[in-house]
This record gives structure tokens, sequence and C-alpha cells, in this order.
């Protein structure tokens, strides 16, 4: 079994660390430690070289489609495999504990920098900087409005997709978000000032990052669905609408409530597209924190990310939560 | 009158032929070897699967390319009869309208049938508040209530114990048969063909052979109803 998963996982996280920017930029990658992601970003702010972030642009999508070429080799991971259920019984002498070792030292490398934000965070709760309600309002419109556009995406796209859809599904993971925010820039640059549309474009690049994510965990529900109550809804002549209403949405609860909370802190933490676009006034929470980091106003930083941090995970949790309400059924 | 006009199934290594009628009001009881192609006659006469030839005639109209919702066939699966996210008077509600709406004369009608076969004040329960004798019954009920001409059952009481089976049977029976329809049902038992059966048809090495009296059929089975049977 970990034959066949652990190519695909190793191919996805090359990809996502193929496309870290926002920790590079966040960290202060300069030119001694950029990476492509960064110098594209680089030549479009303070260079203002529209044709040299393309070009890095392309070779970043190169970089990542070949690694998404190999995620498609290697037979992307399946992670929603079937099964009963039921607890497997494992005897390995010792194996809890080596488990159980390493479960904590993964969630220490995972808590740590979390604990610190709430650490630092919350004597910056006394001093939050100026707007970062105004900003807050924006993120959280931009996430929901992202996560409304994701799940409609990502229903038609399982509902109705054939290979082309398939194939959309995977673009967004060989494009990051910066590469698409940089394609989009180009594109609107001579016919809208970037500030104006900076909210929207954001919106929108995240809801397609998301979709392939979305779509994976809706694909398997929606195919059971089919398969369990497809013959009878066709029996009823349940088409259409009638369909979606009384079979899928009923039978996709959960996976929809889990797809829109994990579009929702995706795009709560997204700083891609915004640091493109952005001007003074359309600053995001990640946004707002990587300008106060580079002012060094650290510790109303943290106050910041503490904020980002306790919303991203209340909307994962309203909407995971709402999935899993009535669960009689 | 339900006609099967030369057709012929085919998947893969599979294949079925049946030319045959049955009369109205019949309840015939389709038997034979599992694999045989029981539920995929079925299957076929309720428009899930498209025939490779021939044709399904009910009143001297080919109901072949009408789409399952459009035939004047009412059907129960083995299992998933109902929704299970949707409440027993949704359920049936579906059977009266695929929108599902809900007005007071429908809310009535629904009551009435689930009066009749023994439900009463269980329309706001979902399915997995029932017992399986009680699904079994929501699911004749809503097809009393979408009151088409043939109903096809795919042993739909298979799981249920022997006398919740038999009980279900002499119900299905007497709401459906009752009322003049033509009922198709998979069986598997005998007992169940001689409980309710008027006619059987046996589903054997690739044909379905025309529908004969139960009564003398079962006296003196053929060698292969024979074999089938073990006697």
């Amino acid at each position: 079994m970990l034959r066949a998963v652990a190519p695909g996982a190793f191919a996805v996280i090359f990809l996502i660390c193929l496309t870290s920017f926002a920790v590079a930029l966040t960290l202060g990658g300069g030119p001694r430690a950029t990476t492509v992601e960064l110098a594209i970003y680089q030549s479009l702010r303070f260079d203002f070289d529209l044709g040299r972030a393309a070009v890095l642009a392309m070779v970043q999508f190169g970089l990542c489609a070949a690694a998404a070429l190999l995620v498609r080799m290697a037979g992307a991971p399946d992670a929603l495999g079937t099964g009963l259920d039921r607890v497997v019984e494992r005897f390995e002498p010792g194996g809890r504990s080596v488990d159980a070792l390493a479960i904590a030292l993964a969630a220490l490398f995972l808590m740590a920098p979390l604990a610190m934000i709430v650490v630092r965070g919350v004597p910056g709760l006394l001093d939050l900087p100026d707007g970062i309600w105004a900003a807050a309002l924006r993120s959280v419109s931009v996430a929901l409005g992202a996560t409304a556009l994701t799940l409609v995406l990502a229903l038609a796209l399982v509902l109705r997709g054939g290979a082309l859809a398939q194939l959309s599904m995977l673009l967004p993971l060989a494009a990051s978000s910066l590469v698409m925010g940089t394609g989009l820039f180009v594109v609107l640059y001579p016919l809208v000032s970037p500030r104006d549309v900076a909210l929207l474009v954001t919106g929108l690049v995240n809801a397609a990052m998301a979709l392939p994510f979305a779509a994976r965990v809706l694909a398997p529900a929606a195919a059971q669905a089919e398969a369990a109550h497809g013959r009878l809804a066709t029996s009823l002549g349940l088409t259409g609408w009638a369909r979606l209403r009384w079979l899928i949405l009923p039978r996709l609860r959960r996976p929809l409530g889990f797809a829109a909370g994990l579009t929702a802190a995706l795009s709560m933490g997204d700083l891609g597209v915004i640091a493109l676009f952005a001007g003074d006034g359309e600053a995001t929470l990640p946004l707002l924190m990587v300008r106060l980091m580079s002012a060094y106003r650290m510790e109303q930083a943290a106050g910041v990310a503490l904020v980002l941090l306790a919303l991203s995970l209340a909307l994962f949790w309203i909407f995971d939560h709402g999935g899993r309400g009535d669960a009689a059924a | 009158m339900l006609r099967l006009d030369g057709l012929e199934i085919r998947q893969g290594e599979f294949s079925l032929s049946a030319d045959w009628a049955l009369e109205d009001g019949a309840v015939c009881a389709v038997m034979g070897p599992s694999g045989g192609g029981k539920s995929t006659l079925l299957a076929t006469i309720a428009g899930f699967l498209a025939p490779s030839a021939g044709r399904v005639v009910w009143d001297g109209r080919d109901l072949t390319p009408i789409a399952p919702a459009g035939r004047p066939i009412s059907i129960l699966f083995q299992d998933n009869n109902l929704f299970p996210h949707l409440t027993v008077e949704r359920n049936l509600a579906l059977g009266l309208d695929p929108r599902g709406r809900l007005d007071a004369a429908r809310r009535h009608a629904i009551g009435a049938v689930l009066e009749r076969v023994g439900l009463t004040g269980m329309a706001a329960r979902k399915p997995a508040a029932l017992s399986g004798g009680q699904q079994s019954r929501a699911a004749l009920a809503r097809v009393l209530l979408m009151d088409r001409a043939l109903v096809l059952l795919d042993e739909p009481f298979a799981a249920l114990g022997p006398g919740l089976r038999a009980e279900m049977l002499d119900l299905a029976r007497e709401v459906l048969a009752g009322e003049g329809r033509t009922v198709l049902m998979v069986s598997h038992a005998p007992e169940d063909a001689t409980r309710i059966a008027s006619h059987i048809v046996l589903v054997d090495a690739g044909r379905a052979a025309p529908p004969q009296a139960a009564g003398p059929l079962l006296a003196d089975p053929p060698p292969a109803l024979r074999a089938y049977l073990g006697r």
C-alpha cells in the first residue's frame, strides 16, 4: 500500500514546496535566498518588469507542470480509500510507542509555530494596528466568496466533468496562486488598475486553487450517492435540479462542509495574489501581517497572526461542523 | 398487456432472450439459477438497460426509447428503495412529483396510503428509524401512490426473515394485484411463488421462457425447473 501511495504523496509535497511563496516572502527572502516565485514578486512589485515576470512565471509553471506530471505518472494518491470503518488490529512489538513518538514529533513540528503565534500574539492583541478589523473583514469576505465559487465549480466538475474537467482540476496544482496572479496581472494591467480589482482577483484565484482539493473531496461521495441511490432517483424521474436537491446535495453534506471549511481556511491564509495586486488600502490579514513584519513591528504582527489563526480555524470549524449536523441520516 | 417482442440482451459473454406476452393482472414469479439474468430482465423492462435487439411493449406502445420514469412501471430494488436522508413523507412525495412538493391534498393521499400499509403516524420518520419490515412497507406505499400499471419487484423483501417476507408478499399481492396491476417479481423461493404467483417465468440457459400457469408448472416441473428446485 505504501508503495502505491508514497510516490504520489512525495510529488504533492514537492509541488507544495515548489510554490511556497508565502513562507519565503514572510521570512524576507532576499537576493541570496530567493525562489522563482519571490523573483516574480520582485520583478512585478519593485522592478515593474512585466516581461521578466511573465518569463519567470513560465519557468515556475514549467517546473510545477513537470512535478504535476510526475504526480500523474506516480498515480495520484487516493486519500479517500474505502473500508469497513473497523479498527485495524496491529501486532507489532513496540509499534505503538514508536508510532506515538513519530506522531508526537510531527505534532511538535506543526504545533510549535502555532504555539509561538499564540504566545507572542496574546500581548499583541492589546496593541493591534489600525485597520486590522477592516483587513479581517476583507479577508473573511474574500474567503466566503471564494468558498461559494469553489463549491459551485467543484460540484459542476464532479457531476458533469469529462476529460477536460480532469485536466482543469490538475492545472491549479501546476500553476501556483502567484503564477496565476501574475498572469491575471499582466492581462488586467492595461485595462484596470490592479488595486481596484485586488480583492476580486484574490477571491477568484483562491477559488481556483482550492478547486482540485474540493473536487477530490466531493467526487467519491458523489459517485457513492449515484451508485447507491441513482437507480431509485432515475426511476422516480429525478433529473436536473430535483436530483441535485433531493439526492446529491443531501448525500454530499459532509464532504461539502469539509470542502467549504478547507477552501475558506486556504483562502484566509493566502498570500500570493494579494501581495501583487493590493495597494495600501486593500490589505488582507496575511498581507497586513507581512507589512508589519517588514516594518519590524513584530509584536503587532504576532497579534495579527493570532487573529488570522483564530478566524481561519473558526471558519473551518463552522463549515465542517455545519456539514455534520443531522448525522442520523 | 406486457409484451417482450424478440427481446435480446447482451452484456459481454452474457446473453438473454425473451419473446412472450404476459396477461394483465398476472402476478408472475421470475425464477431460475443465480446469474441467469432475472434482475437483468427486470432492469431491461424498467429501462435501465437497453436491449441489443427487440422491444418492450406495453398495451401496443413501444417503451424501448422511453426513460425509466416515463414508463408505466414502478420498480422496487433489492435494497435502497428509500432515500435515507429524507422522511417517509418526502420519500413518498417524490413518487407523486419529482420536485417533491407537498400540499394538503398530497399529504392527505400520503397519509391514506401509509394507513393502508400499516404505517399510520410514521410519516415524519426517516428510514433509519423504521424496522426492516416497516421500510419495506414504506417502499410499497410509494409504489401504491405512484399507481403504475406494471410493478417490478426485484427481491425487495429478500433481506427479511421468512415470516416477515411472507407477510410482505401477502400485502404486496393484496394492495398491488388486487387492483388489477400486473406484477413481475424475482423470486428464489418456490414457496413464495406458490404463495402469490399466478404465473412463472423460468430464466435459464440464456432464455426467459414464456410465462406458464404456476400451479401446474410447480406440480409437474420440466427438467430445468426441477433441477433448479433440487427435486
